[in-house]
């Protein structure tokens, strides 16, 4: 079962490949248009150095912008947990700056941050991009705490430290890692369309090389540049899912297997 | 110990749930409170335990218990999943501030008074209904309190378990000398249990009838199914049917 799960995939994307090439083979596709895999590997082998540095430029601002985004989530939602008064004042500006378009406000934030840095302006789009989330889960955990053992805490005369370190924070725990799992996805793809809204010479991420090797025909390169892209995705997400399976196999409900 | 005079308690739509509730609690006696579900028996026991306050009325204690003075078992175990069984007793004493050793070292000895000792390390969720009522019991024993409130704890139980509990739970009682405040609705497990059955009716809630359970506080082999212990479920289940009618 378990060499099932990771060989059908990897069967069904090695299948669609094979097809994909002798498609363009067939027909002589130009590669302008649909590049074959060969040649979308060949493009990777050849310009590996530069999509690497690409990569890795995408990775680190992603990276920074989501732990910043979980770092500001959980803070602001433990000041919401504290006081419902800041709640009612602060939540619905979180929601305007959530529903609001990036794309639609990206011209404004590379004015104000990005004109010397434009590093800085990427960083703040992923992270409005990515902050929500986990807002608005981790929100929702502090307020799921079991009444009961609330009332336990109460009984016993614990502080609200007490209380929120020992109650509120564990039980948000599973709401949190959720909301994250989303959030990480979401910081990558804010990367990418702050490199796409920040224009050429801005940055040196991957959504600079789609559209260099766009400009230049390069369809190739393209593909392999997106190719890197899913796969910082897929390994995002792959990380988080590790993460959240080691925090809570041992108690959570989500986690434990059922024997049918 | 505990004497409540004319207490009330209105919530915010306006309706009374209780209403004239008059009480008073022995030291060292077993109390139980019947009545049928919606008459204010747990609101009452969460009055009782200081978690909501009473809308009129005095409620008057010899001597007021200190932090973790009053143990309290809720209908649900309300284990805290995250934590083992051991440190889910411990709960307590953390909250009060107890050292590592000495807090553990209390809640192993309660554990072994509930026959739990072998679980110590074992998750909540690995636990059967009855086993995670008695971790509930050793948490709600840990700080030693002089007073034990009870609301429906064996409620969700089978007939079986319910019985054992109910042992367990006297045993553990009489030698304690505790003072415990029972939530029933089962006439059966009331006067297994207590000294005194209070019965309750709803709209709006408050006491209705009395009845003393004259048995030893360690109840003999056979009581279960004696003809006096029928006789007085019997006696109570008739009045509680009056209750709800």
């Amino acid at each position: 079962m378990k060499a099932a799960r990771f060989f059908s995939p990897l069967l069904v994307i090695a299948l669609m490949l094979s097809l994909w090439e002798a498609w363009v083979q067939y027909w002589q596709v130009p590669a302008f248009i649909l590049p074959a895999p060969s040649a979308i590997g060949h493009a990777l082998y050849d310009d590996f150095a530069s999509l690497m540095f690409s990569a890795w430029m995408t990775l680190r601002i992603s990276l920074t912008a989501f732990a910043l985004a979980v770092a500001g989530g959980v803070a602001l939602a433990v000041l919401f947990s504290q006081s419902r008064w800041v709640e009612m004042a602060l939540f619905p500006l979180a929601v305007i700056l959530q529903v609001t378009p990036i794309v639609a406000i990206a011209p404004l934030i590379v004015i104000w941050v990005g004109i010397d840095n434009p590093n800085r302006a990427l960083l703040l789009m992923a992270w409005i991009a990515a902050f929500f989330p986990v807002l608005s889960n981790m929100t929702l955990g502090l307020r799921a705490a079991d009444h009961g053992l609330l009332d336990l805490y109460r009984l016993y005369g614990a502080t609200r430290w007490q209380i929120l370190t020992q109650v509120r924070l564990p039980s948000a725990l599973p709401y949190l890692l959720s909301g994250m799992k989303i959030s990480g996805g979401l910081a990558l793809i804010g990367t990418v369309v702050a490199e796409f809204v920040a224009g050429s010479g801005a940055s040196m991420g991957l959504a600079w090389r789609i559209m260099e090797s766009g400009n230049r025909l390069q369809i190739a390169k393209m593909f392999a540049a997106l190719l890197l892209l899913s796969l910082l995705g897929i390994a995002i997400f792959f990380c988080l899912s590790a993460l959240e399976n080691l925090l809570l196999r041992r108690w959570h409900e989500s986690r434990i297997a059922r024997e049918v | 110990m505990l004497t409540l005079t004319q207490i009330g308690k209105q919530f915010s739509g306006g309706l009374a749930t209780l209403e004239n509730v008059n009480l008073h609690v022995a030291r060292g006696e077993f109390v139980a409170l019947l009545g049928p579900s919606g008459c204010g028996k747990s609101t009452l026991l969460r009055i009782i335990a200081g978690l909501i306050a009473p809308s009129s009325g005095q409620m008057h204690w010899e001597s007021p218990p200190a932090r973790g003075g009053i143990g309290v078992v809720f209908q649900e175990p309300t284990l805290m999943p995250w934590a083992n069984v051991c440190k889910n007793v411990e709960t307590p004493l953390r909250i009060a501030g107890a050292g590592a050793r000495e807090r553990r070292a209390r809640a192993m000895e309660m554990l072994a008074l509930v026959g739990l000792e072998n679980f110590a390390h074992a998750w909540p969720r690995t636990l059967s209904g009855g086993m995670k009522m008695r971790v509930a019991i050793a948490r709600a024993l840990v700080t030693q309190p002089p007073v034990l409130l009870l609301d429906e704890p064996f409620a969700a139980l089978d007939e079986i378990t319910r019985q054992q509990l109910n042992d367990d739970l006297l045993a553990i009682c009489s030698a304690s000398k505790l003072t415990v405040l029972f939530v029933t609705h089962s006439a059966a497990e009331a006067v297994y249990l207590s000294n005194r059955v209070l019965m309750m009716r709803a709209r709006p809630g408050t006491i209705i009838h009395e009845t003393r359970i004259d048995a030893p506080q360690r109840r003999a082999e056979g009581f279960r199914h004696s003809a006096q212990f029928a006789a007085m479920c019997g006696e109570i289940s008739a009045a509680l049917r009056e209750a709800i009618a």
